[in-house]
């Protein structure tokens, strides 16, 4: 018997979890959590290691039934969840009976929920991760690929689990009155100055065009010297600019190599951020060095431990 | 060669030691991906070859910024090219048709070459295999001679087949799974090109050289190729 089954799926919801690595040299990609800070909390409510396989649920659309008595946990945005008529905050575990329906209607804020299960959800682990690629067809529930459709049956391997919440200090902003932090690549230098000036100083616009791939930003257009580049790897976060001038940041299901040039990466956290955006939000950039960013990364890592 | 060390993100470094297109390329990034394997140990996450470049990802838990560079600076000091031209050599089989390559007739056309000129031409060379991306298990081949270089369609395709044999500009490459693509398709073949529950998942590796030889449709049928016409599978046809 299973622990529960999807009643409906009305948009993406998708297994994930840290992400496929060691692979990318095939043209694999990376896949994974998008707001990874979130998926972290909403295992650690559990217990559970950070990167145990959760449900990110993007934009709401999705109803679950409980088959059987748990504790789970949720983070990140606010979709409306409820449990029965009981409306379900994030950041916090919670308590289950066999038979209650868990349903998550639309953003309130952010645009991507975190839930967990006792030992992480189960799934088809394909190379390594069951992060869920549909464009590669890799990973989920059954391996193949897909997203979680009305029928599919979901378990976990843990029990118990206590009534806990996030400390307060530590509740992710899902704002973006904080700039979003950008490491300085090694083309910058092939910018116009003048674009170097509006990338950081102007606002951009989160574009309609965004999925798991990559996140369009509308703004100012980017001039630089270089119209396309010979293919190369590009990480998480990288910031490309096609020739229209428009940058593109790629994301977990990104293609593993690119031909455009770069005005850096988005650190972690700016990625995990990013990942809360809906579309017509706006942004700031602000450079920072490589070192710069590892400290403060370091910072961030310690909030768990 | 004048390597660089270049910073791409918080956790990835790249080594540019190229800056254009060339098969002798090659041997130099097998060489420095080699050592970069044995240098970085269990700090390396992923390793990215590309035409003139290689990415390193580190775990940043493993290793800071400024050892991350040093290692990868070492990794560099006194390379020298991969003595043998590197990577196993595969022969992959092509049924050159075209139904199954609706642009093999224009190549041929373009180079005022018959269809069976373009085959023994596309067939007459080692590839190098000088990336994997687009998908899992594509791999980015060449260079084909110039006569058959051919740019890519002005208008990709929503759907090409699995095992599609293709040319853009002057390389080749053939698509794993069906995909949308732009190449222009001369063939395709039976083999399979990535699969997941396979030993190494991927037959081709960066590296590695490829020679196509061509096959009937008979041969393509017995070794498992599904020969579907591609207007079928794009729906222009019934």
């Amino acid at each position: 018997m299973s622990a529960m089954t999807v009643d409906y799926s009305r948009s993406l919801a998708l297994l994930q979890d840290d992400g496929r690595f060691g692979v990318r040299h095939l043209g694999v990609t990376q896949g994974g959590a998008f707001d990874w800070i979130s998926m972290y909390w909403a295992n650690w409510l559990l217990g559970n290691a950070l990167d145990a396989p959760v449900i990110e649920i993007t934009l709401g659309g999705l109803r679950l039934v409980c088959e059987r008595d748990a504790c789970l946990a949720l983070a990140g945005a606010d979709l409306q969840a409820s449990l029965d008529d009981q409306p379900l905050a994030p950041w916090r575990s919670f308590s289950v009976r066999r038979g209650q329906v868990l349903t998550f209607r639309q953003p309130r804020t952010g645009a991507r929920a975190y839930l967990a299960a006792p030992g992480g959800f189960e799934g088809e682990t394909v190379l390594g991760s069951l992060a869920t690629v549909v464009r590669e067809g890799l990973g989920g529930l059954h391996g193949d690929g897909q997203p979680l459709r009305e029928g599919d049956r979901l378990d976990w391997p843990g029990q118990g689990g206590a009534l806990c919440q996030v400390p307060k200090s530590r509740v992710s902003d899902l704002t973006t009155e904080r700039p979003l932090d950008l490491v300085v690549g090694a083309q910058i230098g092939e910018f116009a100055g003048q674009s170097l000036f509006d990338a950081f100083n102007s606002e951009w616009t989160v574009d309609s065009r965004s999925d798991r791939m990559g996140v369009r930003l509308t703004g100012p257009q980017l001039r630089s010297r270089m119209s396309g580049i010979v293919s190369e790897g590009v990480p998480l976060g990288a910031v490309q600019v096609p020739p229209d001038g428009q940058p593109i940041v790629l994301l977990n299901d990104r293609q593993t190599i690119g031909g455009y040039p770069r005005l850096g990466a988005l650190t972690p956290e700016a990625v995990a951020r990013l990942g809360q955006c809906l579309p017509g939000a706006r942004l700031r950039l602000r450079p920072v060095a490589q070192r710069t960013a590892e400290l403060a990364h370091q910072r961030l890592l310690a909030h768990w431990h | 060669m004048t390597p660089r060390i270049e910073v791409s993100a918080i956790d990835c470094l790249t080594l540019r030691l190229f800056d254009t297109i060339d098969e002798r390329n090659m041997p130099w990034l097998l060489a420095a991906s080699r050592r970069i394997a044995t240098l970085f140990g269990p700090a390396l996450v992923d390793l990215v070859p590309s035409y003139t470049t290689l990415m390193v990802h580190y775990d940043l838990g493993l290793l800071s910024s400024t050892q991350a560079h040093a290692c990868l600076a070492r990794a560099v000091d006194g390379l020298e090219a991969a003595q043998e031209s590197g990577g196993a050599l595969h022969r992959v089989p092509v049924w050159y048709d075209p139904a199954v390559g609706p642009e093999l007739e224009l190549i041929a056309r373009r180079a005022e070459l018959s269809v069976q000129q373009v085959v023994e031409r596309h067939c007459a060379h080692e590839y190098q295999v000088f990336a994997l991306g687009f998908a899992p298990g594509f791999a980015f081949m060449g260079l084909v001679e110039e006569c058959l270089a051919t740019p890519r369609l002005s208008t990709p395709r929503k759907r090409v087949a699995a095992g599609s044999v293709g040319i853009a500009d002057r390389q080749t490459a053939a698509y794993p799974v069906v995909s949308p693509g732009g190449w222009n398709l001369i063939g395709r073949t039976p083999v399979k090109l990535f699969d997941y529950q396979r030993e190494g998942y991927s037959l081709v590796r960066p590296g590695d050289r490829v020679r196509f030889e061509p096959i009937d449709r008979d041969d393509f049928l017995r070794l498992g190729g599904d020969d579907t016409p591609q207007a079928v599978i794009e729906g222009l046809a019934a």
